[in-house]
């Protein structure tokens, strides 16, 4: 029997808004730790890419790590590991700072190859250019390199902002008051956590589809296109960056 | 530690370059090349590909570090000074000043896809030498008007022929008030029909009095436009005068089997 009173209870009824705060608590820690990671992830590239050792080789052993272990392992490791090395507990992490910091530094590790594909992807010319007319590395990689980068990293930029969104749900394991651990929380005590379940992947459902139109106003304020009034020849983002129903081809892969 | 900006080279020489040496890996791309470019000068250099000339070029701008030599741009050294008697490369910051004063124009053009025509000339004289927007807008449309191209003005390079997008390229190039400007084969990535309009620009701007060191396949505009004309093969010069002394009268077997093929 599936239990509306406490679904529809849940849903709109709830006075404390319990899953509003849930859905809150994913939707920061989300952003969040995506947005750190995406600074890292930057860094991280940077080093990989640099022509110092001492730069790339440990910018190459933290991708390693992170990205060759379970997310959730991390998570654990920082919780459970934290007390053992810090004696004080005044200095212990709260629980959502542990998720925060352990997704931060994990997305840094993804972020960094995918920031370092689109870098990659930039005609070599493009710095050359830049670096004639007098420009440092920083200023060319600023204002030259990475707003060209950007449109290569963007579209799994936020494929990878999508994952974080559900992968947030491993922070129920430290009892972080998110939307799954929600569930479990509210639903035990009247054996309702499949209702709840129900009610939680609607909520993820709803933020995913949000940032989903999100994604899409983003990609298109990206297009050069915009600014000319040329209608005849608006291509979509694949379109533009792959050549995908267009005969001239895609402005990078082209090169035009 | 005493560092010291090297100096050298004549007064009346804009570019002046003794020994050159570069290598990639075991290749010897220039072995000891001299250079001497003078005020206002125009100086074409040709030669087979592989002869070292687009590396020469480079070198002038520290685009390409060098094994040996030296080179001197207006009476100072360019990508190296001296530490305690010893020859180090530049700091960045010098290098790039440098650069600033040394315009040089690509092959493949390498505006900037992401900015107009116009934002492309403005970039660097607003972000390097920091100038107000306003007034580098002003001289930019000045120059864009200059190459032809001021109904371009808010197009994105994507939009532009070869031709038109070489001809922002210089402008862009001419924006930082260069005292030198680099050709490396301006017009070699361009359809046949559309080199015309960027040599007319060379040709102006050699007009002005502009100091230019042209690498090109161009014949004709070599022998009309140079004042000094290099063939270079195998990283070193081979043989070096006016235009007709080369074009015309040559003795030199390698430049009459170069030319022969090429004309």
């Amino acid at each position: 029997m599936f239990r509306w009173d406490i679904f529809f209870h849940f849903l709109y009824q709830d006075p404390n808004l319990f899953f509003l705060r849930a859905a809150w608590t994913t939707l920061w820690i989300s952003v969040a730790a995506q947005s750190i990671g995406v600074l890292l992830g930057l860094f991280l590239a940077l080093m990989r890419m640099s022509r110092f050792r001492w730069l790339t080789w440990p910018a190459g052993a933290y991708i390693w790590f992170f990205r060759g272990s379970p997310l959730l392992v991390q998570v654990l490791l920082l919780w459970n590991g934290l007390p053992r090395v810090i004696q004080n507990p005044a200095f212990l992490l709260p629980d959502w700072a542990c998720v925060l910091v352990a997704f931060s530094l994990n997305e840094g590790a993804y972020m960094a190859e995918i920031t370092r594909a689109g870098i990659s992807s930039v005609d070599p010319g493009q710095l050359e250019a830049a670096r004639s007319l007098g420009m440092r590395y920083s200023l060319a990689m600023r204002r030259i390199v990475l707003p060209q980068a950007a449109r290569v990293i963007i579209p799994p930029l936020g494929n990878e902002f999508n994952n974080m969104l559900k992968t947030t749900s491993i922070a129920s394991v430290i009892g972080l008051f998110e939307l799954t651990h929600a569930t479990d929380l509210l639903g035990a005590p009247t054996f309702t956590v499949f209702e709840l379940l129900i009610l939680a992947t609607l909520y993820y459902l709803v933020i995913t589809t949000l940032w989903g139109f999100v994604q899409n106003w983003i990609e298109k304020r990206l297009d050069p296109n915009r600014n000319t009034k040329d209608l005849i020849e608006k291509k979509g983002w694949t379109g533009r960056m792959l050549g995908f129903g267009s005969r001239t081809g895609g402005t990078l892969v082209s090169g035009r | 530690m005493s560092i010291t900006q090297v100096n050298g080279g004549r007064p009346d020489e804009m570019v002046h370059a003794e020994n050159i040496i570069k290598r990639f890996g075991d290749l010897t791309v220039l072995n000891g090349v001299d250079l001497s470019v003078k005020r206002k000068e125009v100086v074409v250099i040709i030669g087979p590909s592989g002869s070292g000339k687009t590396t020469l070029l480079r070198c002038i701008n520290h685009l390409e570090k060098i094994d040996g030599g030296r080179i001197f741009v207006d009476g100072q050294m360019v990508g190296y000074r001296e530490v305690n008697g010893r020859v180090v490369e530049d700091s960045e910051g010098a290098i790039a000043r440098k650069r600033s004063q040394i315009g040089f124009v690509f092959q493949r053009f390498n505006l900037f896809p992401h900015k107009t025509a116009l934002e492309n000339v403005i970039e660097a004289p607003i972000h390097v030498l920091r100038q107000s927007r306003a007034e580098v807008t002003e001289r930019a449309m000045g120059l864009l008007g200059k190459v032809g191209l001021i109904e371009k003005a808010n197009v994105y390079p994507h939009k532009l022929s070869g031709g038109q997008q070489q001809r922002v390229a210089i402008a862009r190039a001419l924006a930082m008030n260069p005292k030198l400007m680099l050709f490396d084969e301006a017009t070699s990535a361009l359809d046949p029909e559309l080199v015309g309009e960027v040599l007319k620009v060379m040709r102006q701007l050699a007009e002005e009095g502009m100091t230019m060191v042209v690498v090109t396949h161009e014949m004709g505009f070599a022998r009309e436009a140079a004042d000094h004309v290099i063939f270079m093969d195998k990283g070193v010069i081979v043989e070096q005068g006016l235009p007709e002394q080369i074009f015309d009268h040559t003795e030199n077997e390698r430049t009459r089997g170069f030319l022969g093929m090429i004309l």
